[in-house]
């Protein structure tokens, strides 16, 4: 009898909760890409590695629980110069923090696909409140999130010291990313 | 006024492009062992510039001497000096256009597109490719040193043209020297 409860209570622990549907990211379908404009030259960069958890009713926006995870050492650039940069104290100090992070904290539906997400960016030991809007596109069971947002590098110390310069690189750094998630 | 001699057009683009040649590859490899910093960035920026206008300057001279022919060489030159000279012409000529274009090639591999004085955007032929960017570098730096090392051969065969041999080869680029009459 004992062991009836006990494996029922363990099969319990594996099964997962209907209420809190959450959906994992597909990595090869989903990026993280920035430009940044360097001496007026818009420049492409992205994340190879990062995470989500995301909990997402299109009917229901406003119960959205998303959390996402950068990994900003996975940093790509194009070049081994700039990447090894990247990651020093001076822009992204990964050894001190090794990832970005963004909660939401509320996201509201705009109409026909459109949505908002507000929430809190949390790079390199600062964090900002960020606005992005995003569109959903649903096809064959897979959910596609796509929007872009602007953050201010400086705000984030996010290159310090003579990088701080913005006419060799710009305070701007347009940040776009698309992720594919299971709809269920 | 001797008459053996190139256009002032000629002689000015001739004299423009190698003080502009001479000075973008110093200032190339200075450059490029700087520590990336805000002034990296600049100079860079600045030797693409000067890379396209040499470029732009080059393609003036060779429509230039396409339609004004080069003086005729002197006639005490032996048959095969007067064809390594014209060779090497060419070569430099071939050389002038593919450091510029191993240079635009290689920035738009890096994913960084050339633009112009920082105002007019100069399209990529090729798109961001890590691989195909380290190959291009590379040429670009050989092209570079092959180009210097011609340079050096050219110059030389012009002071040895005036010291040695005594003939106009060099006074005919360079006016204001006096042409040896032989």
């Amino acid at each position: 009898m004992s062991r009836i409860l006990c494996l029922s209570a363990a099969l319990a622990l594996l099964l997962p909760l209907p209420a809190a549907a959450q959906q994992k990211v597909i990595p090869d379908k989903s990026s993280i890409r920035f430009v940044t404009k360097q001496m007026n030259v818009p420049v492409e960069g992205r994340f190879r590695k990062f995470d989500a958890t995301v909990s997402f009713d299109p009917g229901r926006p406003e119960s959205t629980k998303a959390e996402f995870e950068v990994d900003l050492g996975s940093i790509d650039l194009g070049n081994a110069e700039g990447e090894t940069e990247a990651r020093r104290k001076a822009w992204l100090n990964i050894d001190v923090f090794p990832k970005a992070r963004f909660v939401a904290t509320s996201v509201k539906a705009l109409g026909t696909g459109k949505f908002e997400a507000t929430g809190d960016l949390a790079i390199k030991g600062t964090t900002q409140k960020i606005v992005a809007p995003f569109t959903i596109v649903e096809a064959g069971g897979m959910r596609t999130v796509e929007g872009q947002f602007t953050l201010k590098r400086l705000q984030f110390r996010i290159g310090e010291g003579p990088w701080a310069d913005t006419e060799t690189v710009a305070d701007e750094v347009l940040v776009r990313f698309k992720f594919t998630l299971p709809t269920k | 006024m001797p008459e053996n001699r190139y256009t002032r057009t000629a002689i000015a683009l001739h004299w423009l492009v190698a003080a502009l040649i001479l000075f973008n590859l110093g200032f190339g490899l200075y450059t490029v062992d700087l520590p990336l910093s805000p002034r990296k960035l600049r100079y860079f920026s600045w030797h693409k510039w000067i890379g396209v206008t040499i470029f732009l300057l080059v393609a003036a001279r060779l429509l230039w001497r396409l339609t004004h022919p080069a003086p005729a060489l002197p006639s005490t030159m032996k048959p095969w000096e007067a064809r390594a000279a014209h060779v090497s012409h060419i070569a430099l000529y071939v050389l002038f256009f593919s450091a510029p274009l191993s240079g635009w090639l290689f920035s738009s591999a890096a994913g960084f597109q050339t633009v112009y004085l920082g105002v007019l955007p100069i399209p990529d032929l090729l798109s961001k490719n890590r691989d195909l960017a380290d190959g291009l570098k590379v040429a670009h730096h050989w092209i570079n040193y092959a180009m210097g090392a011609l340079i050096a051969v050219h110059a030389a065969a012009a002071v040895k043209h005036h010291v040695v041999n005594r003939d106009d080869v060099l006074a005919r680029m360079l006016p204001f020297l006096k042409a040896h009459r032989p």
